[in-house]
């Protein structure tokens, strides 16, 4: 490494921060004011890059190639995505804002689902790279080396940001507003201020600043579908690292990530001894340590203020009251066993297939709901744990350890991921939390991606196959049966033994926990780790029933699918997670054949639940019975 | 006669605000001790001091002569100081007994088994700390849909599942009619008296304080500004200034 690379790419380092600020400055106004975490915010970035794309090449069309065409085609692009913002805001976040966390954050997870598709509906699915802006296609020299004078451009519009921002928050009216919404949102709303056009306001701005960003990247990335995912989960470690509400924190996070990054690349690969650091391919693990670094110090980010604890116990409606399991109900849990036992005896492949299908999905969906419903932490990546135990599984497998011993080493493989992660998690609660499960998985989502040589990249590993004694599918059926049978009722029983009592405990009041001596963050962290165990479980059996894994088995989408089968069965209900893995996956394997677009169907279906049951759906439950 | 309870020169300040100052007092067993005092004046920031939710700026906390301050509220809470909250926190999801099965549990520190073959034992124990309380009709009833005073009621029954030395009361009688205040004080005292635990509480209601009370500290702006027997506070010119108003004082 020498100084001039190290130059080089701490310029590239600072470009990129410029980006991933202008984001994450509008997700944390967005959550300060409306308290709404906006999973969408990625899917705003994307669409920026998408019309910036379009209208530049139209307005170059029309009045030819030039500055215009760049300038006025990215400035409008960022208008027309804080117009699609506005507009997501008052049609659906405005019903939305005294319903329960869990669903505010599953809706805007519908929006981004329904704006991939629209994304691949009108542009397709091939990475659309932009011009060079106009005017900053050169380079500079600095040290010798050749820097694009667009980084360095970039490189200004992140302080100019942040200096607009400080100015518009500090010295204005609308200001004044927002800073008074961020404190308290009923005491603005008793002072006169309308709130619902605050609220459409603020939600443009931000995603008019994440429009902008995306735009602005066009130039230096292709536009393509990745980037919705790829930037929400990177905004979410700067608004986390920095403190969420604070946009100054998010400008230091943003800097410290593109650091630590860019630090990565400079230092190339080194040899100590016998080993050898490819740095290059470890700029997630650094983000990953910084945010590890920083949140070890400072659990509430950079700039980021505590919250005050509520000393009241929390009463939300949609806190299912629950009710231990009765002898009805095994006897019910038996009846479903002996169906699922005769199902090989129909004859029907198909059946048998989608059979399993569900089953896994049932563990995965169990999982969660212990985590999510009686552990009360929302994991918005779930699917990481679920991804672990399917790579530990298929590499025990390629590097020849027998079958029983890959099942038994995927639980494992989990636990321990899950361990690390939850240790971080834990010290969080609430949206802070739900958001650092989401960067988690996206950095072990990038690990499988990136890492080539052991995870066989985007192709995943294939030829991951049971023993013989499993290769007949009914045979795997029966396996997959009774493993899934005993796990869940292991899930019933811990949820409803002490040690779940303890969980349901913390979740219910932390307070209280405390004061009666439960030591509540061990418990989570525990609670975290058996989640993670009984996910990697069903991962182990979903890699073995496909025979191949890829990237996507832990990818996001995968997690909010589990979470979406949780909330359809009940975040308590006892037979939730069997009745909403059966219903998502028949639903999903009914559309896939149909659409080319089943995910957007997916999105739009969370939002019509969402819309029609606000208070979830335990709410509709209770009115049924009322009745 | 030892205390139980012995507090010396505690301070706390939040952003500069001293809440509280220099506070001294002890809390003996078999006694019940009233800490009294305007909104504000810090009452609710010494019992969470006491029990570990918030780490005291200067000062020592001492339980049965051991410190304990600095200590987490679970770490305090085994070692045998229960409390009861201002507003009352219970675990809303579960029947009134799970409550106080999960105290006893967790007194037990048989909260992290993973599973438990007969929770049936814990039954009775429950039921016998309900019994006490006067809430045993309610065991199967959800803390969810529960009165506000049956809540308070639960609190207690959670505290005392902890087999407590000392028992921290914020506020216990807030919230209820005044036939159940003096049922409830009156259990208190025979908690002291008969169980000889050291009971700490704050009261807004002055028939409770002076009708229960052995001794009364008044707190105001974070600092002791009398001590004494409840005639003695009663009588103090200071504190019907800042507190009573000459008419109660009266």
């Amino acid at each position: 490494m020498t100084l001039a690379s190290l130059t080089i790419q701490l310029l590239n380092g600072l470009a990129s921060s410029s980006a991933l600020f202008l984001v994450a400055a509008g997700l944390t106004l967005i959550f300060g004011v409306t308290r709404i975490v906006n999973f969408a915010h990625g899917s705003l970035y994307m669409l920026g890059a998408y019309l910036a794309y379009s209208i530049g090449a139209t307005f170059a069309a029309l009045l030819g190639p030039g500055p215009f065409a760049f300038w006025g085609g990215a400035l409008l692009a960022a208008l027309c995505v804080a117009a699609i913002g506005a507009l997501i805001e008052a049609l659906l976040l405005k019903r939305l804002y005294d319903a329960p966390e869990l669903l505010q954050l599953t809706a805007t997870f519908g929006v981004v689902l329904i704006v991939r598709d629209a994304v691949l509906a009108l542009w397709g699915p091939e990475d659309l790279l932009g011009p060079r802006a106009p005017g900053l296609s050169g380079t500079l020299q600095i040290l010798d080396r050749a820097v694009p004078q667009y980084d360095l451009f970039l490189i200004f519009v992140g302080p100019l940001v942040l200096i607009a921002l400080t100015w518009l928050i500090t010295r204005t009216r609308f200001g004044v507003v927002v800073r008074a919404a961020s404190e308290n949102r009923t005491l603005t709303s008793a002072l006169g201020i309308d709130q619902g056009k605050l609220y459409t306001a603020v939600f443009a701005l931000g995603a008019f600043l994440a429009g902008l960003a995306g735009a602005l990247q066009l130039p230096r990335e292709p536009a393509n579908l990745g980037m919705d995912l790829a930037t929400v989960a990177d905004a979410f470690v700067v608004t986390v690292v920095g403190g969420l509400g604070s946009i100054p924190g998010a400008f230091l996070a943003a800097l410290l990530i593109g650091f630590a990054k860019a630090l990565c690349i400079a230092l190339g690969t080194v040899t100590v001894g016998d080993f050898t650091f490819a740095f290059p391919k470890l700029t997630l693990v650094a983000e990953f340590v910084v945010m590890a670094i920083v949140l070890a110090l400072r659990p509430h980010g950079l700039l980021g203020t505590s919250p005050a604890m509520s000393p009241t116990t929390p009463l939300p409606e949609h806190r299912a009251i629950v009710v231990a399991p009765t002898r009805r109900d095994r006897r019910v849990a038996i009846a479903v066993f002996v169906v699922f036992a005769l199902l090989p005896f129909v004859n029907d492949d198909y059946a048998l297939v989608l059979a399993i299908d569900v089953l896994i999905a049932t563990l995965f969906a169990a999982s969660l709901q212990f985590l999510t419903g009686t552990g009360g932490m929302t994991s918005f990546g779930h699917a990481a744990y679920f991804g672990v135990g399917s790579y530990a599984a298929a590499l025990a497998i390629k590097h020849g350890v027998p079958f029983a011993g890959a099942l038994a080493l995927a639980p494992l493989a989990a636990f321990v991921a899950a361990l690390v992660f939850g240790w971080f998690c834990v010290r969080l609660a609430g949206v802070y939390l739900a958001m650092l499960t989401l960067a988690f998985a996206q950095i072990v989502w990038s690990i499988a991606f990136q890492w080539d040589s052991v995870t066989g990249g985007s192709n995943g590993i294939v030829g991951v196959w049971p023993g013989e004694w499993f290769a007949d599918r009914r045979s795997f059926f029966a396996l997959t049966l009774v493993t899934v049978g005993v796990a869940y009722a292991a899930i019933v029983a811990i949820a409803n033994g002490p040690f779940g009592h303890a969980l349901r405990g913390a979740r219910d009041s932390p307070l209280r926990a405390a004061a009666i001596g439960i030591d509540v963050r061990n418990r989570q962290w525990q609670g975290f780790m058996l989640a993670g165990a009984f996910a990697g479980v069903a991962g182990a059996l979903f890699a073995f029933s496909k025979g191949s894994i890829s990237p996507e088995t832990l990818a996001i989408p995968r997690s909010i699918d589990v979470l979406v089968m949780v909330l359809l069965g009940g975040l308590n209900a006892l037979f939730g997670p069997l009745i909403g893995a059966a219903a998502f996956t028949w639903l999903q394997d009914t559309l896939a054949r149909v659409t080319e677009y089943w995910r957007a169907f997916v999105g739009a279906g969370i939002l019509i639940l969402v819309l029609a049951f606000p208070q979830g759906l335990g709410a509709l439950g209770r009115r049924l019975r009322r009745r | 006669m030892s205390a139980v309870l012995e507090v010396i020169d505690l301070s706390k300040a939040f952003d500069g605000v001293q809440a509280v100052r220099n506070v001294s007092f002890s809390v003996p067993a078999g006694e019940l001790i009233a800490l009294i005092g305007p909104n504000g004046a810090g009452k609710t920031t010494c019992f969470n001091l006491i029990n570990g939710q918030l780490v005291p700026d200067a000062g020592v906390v001492r339980l049965d002569g051991k410190r304990i301050d600095g200590l987490p509220p679970r770490q305090i809470a085994h070692k045998g100081v229960s409390r009861t909250f201002q507003v009352a926190a219970t675990f809303a999801s579960m029947t009134v007994r799970e409550n106080v099965e999960l105290a006893l549990l967790a007194h037990a520190r048989r909260d992290g088994v993973l599973f438990e073959r007969r929770p049936a034992a814990w039954h009775d124990r429950a039921d016998a700390l309900l019994a006490r309380t006067g809430i045993g009709a309610l065991a199967n009833i959800h803390c969810a849909t529960l009165a506000y005073s049956d809540v308070k009621r639960v609190e207690l029954a959670l505290a005392l599942a902890n087999e407590p030395a000392l028992l921290l009361m914020d506020e216990p009688t807030a919230g209820m009619a005044h036939s159940m205040r003096s049922e409830l004080m009156r259990l208190a005292v025979d908690l002291a008296r008969g169980d000889r635990l050291a009971v700490l509480f704050t009261e807004h209601d002055m028939d409770v304080v002076f009708g229960f009370a052995d001794r009364v500290i008044v707190l105001d702006r974070g600092s002791i500004i009398a001590e004494g027997t409840p005639d003695a506070v009663r009588a103090n010119a200071q504190v019907q200034a800042v507190y009573l108003g000459p008419d109660e004082g009266a």
